[in-house]
């Protein structure tokens, strides 16, 4: 590995650095889109005690809901974390700490985190719960909350294809929290279904440049579909 | 008789307008999809990145990237757009969505919602509704008028905890449309052959009553 060239050989070396204790932003919403090998490699190292920023905590027995299984996760922030029974068990047992950002919230905290914005204003969650304890300013006669930014030791991202240098597309609804988090990462990881030599991909189509992004892996996917719906 | 769902969702449907993008919550406000008037062309926005949202897939068009906020598999309609969840909750933040459905436990005559939590309850989140209803200027509300027990869910004020304060105007029950301003309540529309005393009777916040409220109407 050289200059540029994101790639590594193993999700081994993916994930190479990963700490018990440490901060994880994930992409995804509910299962499309999620770094399933990423999340399969941190299962098999046995870190814990982490913290993880993702809209949601996947289901009993895949996506993030495997990290529960041995208790690895100590703190999840998300917008919503239904479908999955084990989650429910261990929060109701207080066994994880969950602290409920409304989505948007979610995303720009992301971004924000990525972009060296410390804290933004926020008409989201004024007057609810979500506002207590949150510093609240006037702005043309509305009312705003304060909300930080986040970052993370690692982010773990799903793209659809990349080059060597990391530059990456992903694919229809799979984009979803995937751009933001791969900006908010102290180490960003991106793993994806194809890569290509750098000028296969149009530049103004990439959706994350490469600049965010430290480790580039290509993997196969299972992409398991949470509500499969069609019509006859 | 209260309305069924699918005829709320046909209610309104009718407030859509030629070019609305619109953002229809999870529940009755997915049927109003169904119920699009001729020659009125909607956008819907699905928060999870999708302006454009289309039909089901068929067996062949199935495709596990392409899923709206309900987590459902979708289609893309053609002029559709895809981005990312940032991008679309700066559009919803914005208020760049001309309508807005959601449904709720209980609003009051401030135009409080409460809709993502019940104390002592599983708290599951809220999603995206806080963004919604804070980014929208637009807003229906899709409920029932009162509890199976026959207490109100249109209050004074809101004792559920809030998902967002002073945001929604325009509510529609199984037994009435109806607006909120300054205030109050005011009665617009009652459902077939539901009485305006029985809306006053299950209505707990403060309530006014045209001299007309004309009865919805609806095809067989």
């Amino acid at each position: 590995m050289a200059g540029f060239d994101k790639r590594v050989a193993s999700y081994e070396e993916a994930m190479e650095g990963i700490e018990s204790g440490m901060t994880v932003i994930a992409g995804g919403f509910g299962l499309c889109g999620i770094p399933e090998n990423l999340i399969a490699e941190i299962k098999r190292r046995g870190v814990n005690d982490l913290t993880v920023v993702s809209n949601n905590c996947g289901v009993d027995g895949f996506g993030l809901g495997i990290l529960l299984e041995d208790r690895q996760i100590s703190k999840i922030l998300a917008s919503y974390v239904g479908e999955n029974a084990l989650f429910e068990k261990q929060m109701l047992n207080d066994e994880i700490e969950v602290v409920l950002t409304p989505q948007g919230t979610l995303a720009e905290k992301m971004r924000a985190g990525g972009a060296g914005i410390p804290a933004f204003y926020t008409a989201t969650g004024y007057g609810t719960p979500i506002g207590d304890g949150k510093e609240v300013r006037e702005f043309n006669g509305r009312h705003y909350i304060l909300e930080e930014a986040i970052t993370g030791d690692f982010a773990i991202v799903k793209g659809w294809k990349a080059d060597r240098y990391g530059n990456v597309m992903y694919r229809h609804t799979a984009q979803n929290f995937n751009p933001m988090a791969a900006t908010a990462g102290k180490i960003t990881v991106v793993e994806v279904e194809e890569i290509v030599e750098p000028g296969e991909l149009e530049p103004s189509q990439i959706h994350t440049p490469g600049i965010y992004v430290d480790r580039i892996i290509q993997g196969t996917f299972e992409k398991r579909i949470e509500k499969r719906t069609v019509r006859s | 008789m209260a309305l069924t769902r699918e005829q709320m969702a046909q209610r309104v449907a009718r407030e859509l307008q030629d070019g609305f993008y619109v953002n229809l919550g999870i529940g009755i406000p997915t049927l109003v999809a169904n119920y699009i008037p001729d020659g009125i062309d909607v956008m819907l926005q699905s928060e999870n990145g999708l302006l454009g949202m289309g039909r089901y897939p068929t067996e062949d068009e199935l495709d596990s990237d392409m899923i709206n906020a309900g987590k459902e598999t979708v289609t893309a309609r053609p002029g559709a757009a895809i981005f990312s969840s940032a991008e679309s909750f700066a559009m919803i933040r914005g208020g760049h969505v001309d309508l807005t459905v959601l449904g709720a436990f209980e609003v009051d005559q401030q135009g409080n919602i409460a809709s993502w939590m019940i104390p002592g309850k599983l708290i599951k989140g809220m999603g995206g509704a806080m963004d919604l209803v804070a980014g929208a200027d637009n807003i229906i509300c899709t409920m029932t008028h009162a509890s199976k027990h026959g207490e109100s869910k249109l209050l004074e004020k809101c004792e559920l905890p809030l998902t967002g304060a002073g945001c929604i105007n325009r509510v529609l029950t199984d037994l009435a449309y109806l607006e909120i301003k300054d205030g109050t309540f005011i009665l617009k529309e009652r459902a077939p052959g539901v009485s305006v005393e029985e809306i006053i009777e299950k209505t707990a916040g403060k309530l006014i009553v045209p001299d007309h409220v004309p009865e919805m109407t609806f095809d067989a």
